[in-house]
């Protein structure tokens, strides 16, 4: 920390004359808000590239009938460690690094409340996301040989029970979630000191940008859910290492007892990986629709609805355990009343765009592209909520299909769309439109290959998590095209991936402000200095730099 | 400090409703109602509750400027917290040994000894938070002026580990020994 000079570019690794060790010094011990975002969202990249690679290999075994290229064990413990990766260390630590790295900027404050626990969140996170990955090598237990755990991630009892998970590869599992969970949990309680307590003059709360509200209210679901989890996991923990029964049916624990604990934790989760990236789209949209985002006030009850909502629709997961049709209605009526907030800020975006000066960047694209992949997600999953149609297609490739329409579609193309936003503000330099674009079309053609080819293959009653089917069920076609859009979306990845190394070296020199944007991030330089801001802002509406760039036409007026 | 312990709230109410759950459905071993004594837990209770008021009447005597007070109440509070902690083990001690009930003996057993054995963790951390705050007074690191928020935020951790266990003795000693009849 003491290295830092006086005027250093945010990214201290390229700065010139700076020795390696030096340069390391500076990332690993660094307490800066913006270099712990950037490291939470070059570390989730990593684990996305892993998972993905774990998916492309689950395509490959499924692009044929009774293919035998990987044996079924294997595929369990792929399938574990590709949902595991992306929910928890892919989705929250991007999600979380880009929370970190705007938020402070966002609402004009010079750092997160609490630096230092900053760091320490990063650091649980990142060994959290290696503890699990070490089970491929210590997990030997009875096996003999390393295996990661192969229990689906959402380890349901009694799978994980000591007489069906050998071995020690679910303690991993366990472990590895926890620590990073303390990490999320640690950046939750940073985030709301944050935002309740650090924002710059003039930034009352029905001013802050949609992104800071929607972090505020992902910070408070983590706080709600992730909790549980960790309980949940410490009992789990007791059965399988103290002979505790918690879950175990034999005498008279409950295997249900896990689903409820589980899914109390798992659907505010999925709200914790979609709200962020509603933030994203909240952000981009109008900027690139020269119009105000439609709807401000509305966007926020909204987000604070489905937050709240998003705490009672939990056994919606469970429909095919058999509930009752008590609790069975009730948990489809408050699916469907979370779709109304949901519903209300599709149709904000549309407002946004309509009549508005559309510029299709590739940000722009990709926001786009998530309204429109969200909602063909959202509606397949009202579908769901349907008790009838959920017993039919529980469990089938027609939820795989959905759940990758909302968290692909929705959260990975927000995350996407946002690297092309705010990189030219982390680092200084615009990535590359056109490469950007084909990105996008790759990505968009590959993934509509991919994901929407299972929902006939569900319908048509293939059960997920299988690791191949037999031939005349009508199924080869329907996995054949899902494969072939893998290799399409890897070369959207792999462009990307070149697209940042090309440009932080070539790219065209940004500017503070290249989207001519009108929230606080941009009135910095780009990258901005360590201590964001020489003087803290005053503000005076939701819009401050259309304020400053419209002096005789300033928003404060209207609100 | 607020959020934390909303946090922890959320943690130990897994514990507590999967403990209802369960309640009287432990059909084999040792009951609530023939191994749980109520008299020397009402004295661990009583420690710990009081230990509240005590903690409190510190940060009074440290916000009135005198760290002298300050100092015995809160050797005071640390006192009861680790008597409550002993009283804890001597039962569990006797549970054990006396009657064989262990965590892996019966659902009852494992709900036990999971939410009681988690609170008096969390009674350990705030007892490490006092002494550790003991020892800064007696360096003399503890300023009257500057530090009296400080100490009285983390004395908040304190008593939510009180009401924790409020929580945990009435749904333990109180709900949980109500015989099986009279629930079912």
């Amino acid at each position: 920390m003491t290295t830092v000079p006086s005027h250093p570019p945010a990214l201290a690794g390229r700065r010139d004359g700076a020795g390696f060790w030096e340069r390391v010094m500076a990332w690993t011990c660094s307490v800066d808000h913006k270099k712990l975002g950037l490291m939470y969202i070059g570390c989730g990249l990593v684990f996305f590239l892993v998972g993905g690679l774990e998916a492309s290999v689950m395509r490959l075994q499924l692009a044929r009938a009774n293919s035998d290229l990987i044996s079924p064990e294997t595929y369990n413990q792929l399938f574990t460690m590709h949902g595991t990766t992306m929910v928890f260390l892919v989705g929250m630590p991007v999600l979380l690094g880009f929370g970190n790295y705007l938020v402070p900027l966002m609402i004009g404050a010079r750092d997160m409340a609490f630096p230092r626990l900053n760091a320490f969140g990063f650091w649980l996170f990142i060994f959290g996301g290696l503890l699990l990955y070490f089970s491929y090598l210590g997990a030997d237990g009875l096996y003999g040989a390393g295996v990661a755990p192969d229990v689906g991630w959402f380890a349901y009892a009694p799978l994980t029970s000591r007489t069906f998970s050998r071995g020690n590869p679910t303690d991993y599992w366990i472990l590895g979630i926890m620590v990073s969970g303390f990490g999320s949990m640690t950046t939750a309680i940073n985030f709301m000191a944050t935002i309740i307590c650090m924002r710059c003059p003039g930034m009352k709360l029905m001013r802050m940008p949609l992104l800071v509200w929607m972090m505020l209210v992902v910070a408070f679901l983590v706080l709600v859910a992730i909790p549980i989890l960790t309980a949940a996991q410490a009992m789990l923990l007791f059965d399988r290492q103290l002979g505790a029964h918690f879950f175990n049916p034999e005498v008279m624990g409950s295997a249900l007892l896990w689903q409820h604990l589980f899914w109390f934790f798992g659907h505010p989760e999925v709200y914790i990986l979609i709200l962020p990236a509603f933030g994203f789209v909240s952000e981009i949209m109008p900027v690139f629709s020269r119009k105000v985002i439609f709807g401000y006030p509305l966007m926020i009850a909204a987000t604070v609805g489905i937050g709240i909502i998003s705490l009672g629709v939990w056994a919606h997961h469970m429909f095919a355990v058999g509930l009752g049709p008590v609790l069975d209605s009730f948990f489809t009526a408050s699916t469907f009343l979370i779709s109304v907030p949901t519903g209300i800020k599709i149709f904000n975006w549309l407002g946004t765009m309509w009549g508005g000066k559309l510029e299709f960047t590739t940000p722009m694209l990709f926001v786009t592209g998530f309204v429109a992949m969200f909602l063909i997600g959202g509606l397949t999953g009202i579908m769901l909520a349907t008790v009838p149609f959920d017993w039919q297609l529980s469990d089938s490739y027609f939820v795989v299909g959905h759940f990758h329409y909302v968290l692909f579609g929705g959260t990975i193309f927000g995350i996407f769309g946002a690297i092309f936003y705010w990189f030219p503000k982390a680092t200084g330099r615009m990535l590359s439109d056109r490469m950007g674009k084909i990105t996008f079309w790759l990505m968009f053609i590959g993934f509509t290959l991919t994901f929407m080819p299972m929902h006939i293959s569900g319908v048509l009653g293939m059960p997920r998590r299988i690791y191949t089917y037999e031939l005349d069920r009508g199924l080869e076609i329907w996995n054949f095209i899902s494969s072939i859009g893998v290799p399409v979306q890897a070369a959207g990845i792999l462009l990307l991936i070149w697209n940042i190394f090309r440009s932080l070296r070539k790219g065209r020199i940004a500017g503070p402000d290249p989207w001519n944007a009108w929230t606080l991030e941009w009135a910095t330089s780009s990258p901005p200095p360590e201590w964001n801001f020489d003087r803290i802002p005053t503000v005076t509406s939701a819009r401050p730099l259309w304020d400053a760039k419209n002096p005789e036409n300033p928003d404060a007026h209207y609100v | 400090m607020a959020m934390l312990i909303f946090m922890e709230t959320l943690f130990f109410s897994g514990f507590i409703v999967t403990y209802l759950y369960y309640i009287g459905k432990s059909p084999f071993g040792p009951q609530p109602m023939d191994v749980l004594e109520l008299g020397p837990v009402i004295v661990n209770s009583v420690c710990l509750i009081s230990s509240s008021f005590t903690v409190i009447f510190a940060v009074r005597a440290l916000r009135r400027g005198s760290v002298g007070a300050f100092r015995v109440w809160l050797l005071v509070t640390i006192l009861l917290g680790i008597e409550f902690i002993v009283g804890t083990a001597l039962e569990w001690r006797g549970l054990i040994y006396e009657d064989g009930l262990t965590i892996r003996t019966n659902i009852f057993g494992t709900n036990f000894y999971s939410l009681v054995g988690f609170h008096a963790f969390h009674v350990c951390v705030g007892l490490i938070i006092l002494i550790g705050i003991f020892i800064l007074s007696l360096f003399g690191h503890i300023k009257p002026a500057r530090d009296h928020g400080r100490v009285d935020v983390a004395t908040w951790y304190w008593h939510f580990v009180d009401v924790v266990w409020i929580f945990v003795f009435t749904l333990v000693y109180i709900i949980g020994r109500v015989p099986q009849e009279a629930v079912s």
